[in-house]
């Protein structure tokens, strides 16, 4: 009696999965108008009602359990979104200082070209350092001897002259900017051609000035004030800077006309925010015009 | 066929439809942490470790049949594999009988696992896409701890339906009496 129904369990077992294994076989075989075929699309019939009204009555069940699921999901979502959220800003941040890096090297670059400095040798440097004083005076910068920097080398940015070399180490330099007090630039007032000396006011570095104009000079706001270069044709005395360097543009006039004109200009450099420059380090033809 | 043993195949063939409706209609899209619950191989496991080996491979194969025809895929697959799954677990009863709250728990658990396993493994002998990986190994172990965690309920769910089909256990109505009413050994003078 065991034996007998072991044998019919065992047929049984081997009845199913003759029958999966053939209705899979014969399921493939078949075409898509094929009996099997058929009768899935009778049963898929028969039940797509009976499932469609099944979601519609379930659909607040389903809805909680969704909720659940999602909050789930969405706590474990929001560490994945902070995490790219945080590499996304550090790459936009980085995007934006490369920008920005390439504005001030492009801007440097016209001036090369415009100015015609690319013949005077200039070494291009990174700000590392910066007075801690409020008046900003010096700066240091990545580049030194070792680049051919020497002290007095003129110094600019992509806006304009930004000051001198006053110390060169073999690996770094100190630039002392135009708004130092015991810096002097040979200038020239584009229009009238007037020349004269920029030099820091006594208000402090903001207050650039442009001495010793001639009174027969009429200088108007908004005049670009660009460097000399060396007023005399031949002689020892050159300038250190070469002509047409950019310096700044005079803000207003006092007193115009009269030997105590005080002509005031504002740096087209931004002094305190300078983060790559230019050290010109070879006259070209004594800095003459 | 006497009237118990017809009531029980209505029963099963009510928790079948029932069960594939329910799957498709809801569970399926419900999801949790990218996974949803797999109520088929637990309801065959439960269906087997309730009414024996040779019950269970019939209800595993019907409700796979259902579950091939209801969602237009390859007739035979789910059958076969849901087949394997409920004579597993009617033999499991059969052999060892294991009691404790945490044996449902621990079937469904291994239900999921040989039918999710099955599943890729057909379809990657049949030659269709499976994507191998990550994606399936989460899918896998997700679905499995979900279904652990629904498996006791689940079960409690079925017993509940078939339990009035089916023959008294002994041992149930021996610890009835333990607990609804009559002495404890224990307690015995």
């Amino acid at each position: 009696m065991y034996d007998k129904t072991v044998r019919r369990r065992r047929l049984t077992l081997a009845a199913l999965v003759a029958a999966s294994l053939l209705l899979l076989t014969a399921y493939f075989g078949e075409s898509s108008g094929g009996a099997l075929h058929s009768a899935q699309r009778g049963v898929f019939g028969i039940f797509s009602p009976i499932q469609e009204g099944a979601s519609t009555v379930l659909k607040p069940a389903r809805d909680l359990f969704g909720w659940f699921g999602d909050t789930i999901d969405a706590k474990g979502r929001v560490n994945e979104l902070e995490r790219s959220n945080q590499q996304l800003r550090a790459r936009a941040l980085a995007s934006s200082e490369a920008l920005r890096i390439n504005g001030q090297l492009q801007r440097l670059l016209n001036l090369d070209t415009a100015g015609g400095l690319a013949a005077a040798k200039p070494v291009t440097a990174r700000v590392i350092g910066q007075s801690p004083s409020v008046w900003y005076s010096t700066v240091s910068i990545n580049e030194g001897t070792s680049s051919g920097i020497k002290v007095g080398d003129p110094v600019i940015s992509g806006d304009g002259l930004v000051g001198q070399v006053s110390t060169a180490t073999g690996g770094s330099s100190i630039v002392t900017l135009i708004s130092d007090g015991e810096l002097a630039v040979p200038a020239r007032i584009s229009g009238s051609g007037a020349d004269g000396v920029v030099q820091t006011g006594a208000g402090g570095p903001d207050d650039l000035r442009i001495k010793f104009v001639a009174r027969r000079f009429r200088v108007d706001p908004g005049a670009a004030v660009v460097t000399a270069g060396t007023l005399s044709t031949s002689g020892p005395l050159e300038s250190l800077y070469p002509p047409g360097i950019p310096i700044g543009k005079v803000t207003r006039v006092e007193d115009p006309g009269t030997d105590a004109q005080k002509i005031y200009l504002r740096s087209y450099a931004d002094l305190q925010r300078l983060e790559i420059v230019q050290v010109l380090t070879q006259p070209i033809n004594g800095n003459r015009r | 066929m006497n009237l118990d043993y017809r009531s029980l195949v209505w029963r099963l063939a009510l928790i079948a439809v029932v069960t594939v409706i329910l799957q498709i209609a809801a569970v399926s899209q419900v999801r949790i942490l990218g996974v949803n619950a797999d109520l088929v191989p637990l309801v065959a496991a439960s269906v087997g470790l309730l009414c024996g080996a040779m019950p269970g491979a019939i209800f595993g194969f019907g409700i796979g049949m259902l579950l091939d025809l209801a969602l237009v895929e390859t007739v035979g697959v789910a059958s076969l594999i849901l087949l394997a799954v409920g004579y597993g677990a009617g033999r499991l009863r059969e052999l060892r009988d294991p009691q404790g709250a945490i044996v449902p728990l621990l079937v469904g658990a291994g239900a999921t696992l040989v039918a999710l396993l099955g599943f890729s493994m057909i379809l990657f002998l049949l030659g269709q896409r499976v994507p191998v990986g990550w994606s399936l190994l989460w899918e896998l172990l997700g679905t499995v701890a979900i279904n652990a965690v629904i498996a006791t309920p689940l079960y409690a769910v079925v017993r509940r339906c078939l339990v009035a089909a089916m023959p008294e256990d002994p041992r149930r109505r021996r610890r009835r009496a333990y607990t609804t009413g009559g002495l404890s050994p224990l307690s015995k003078p």
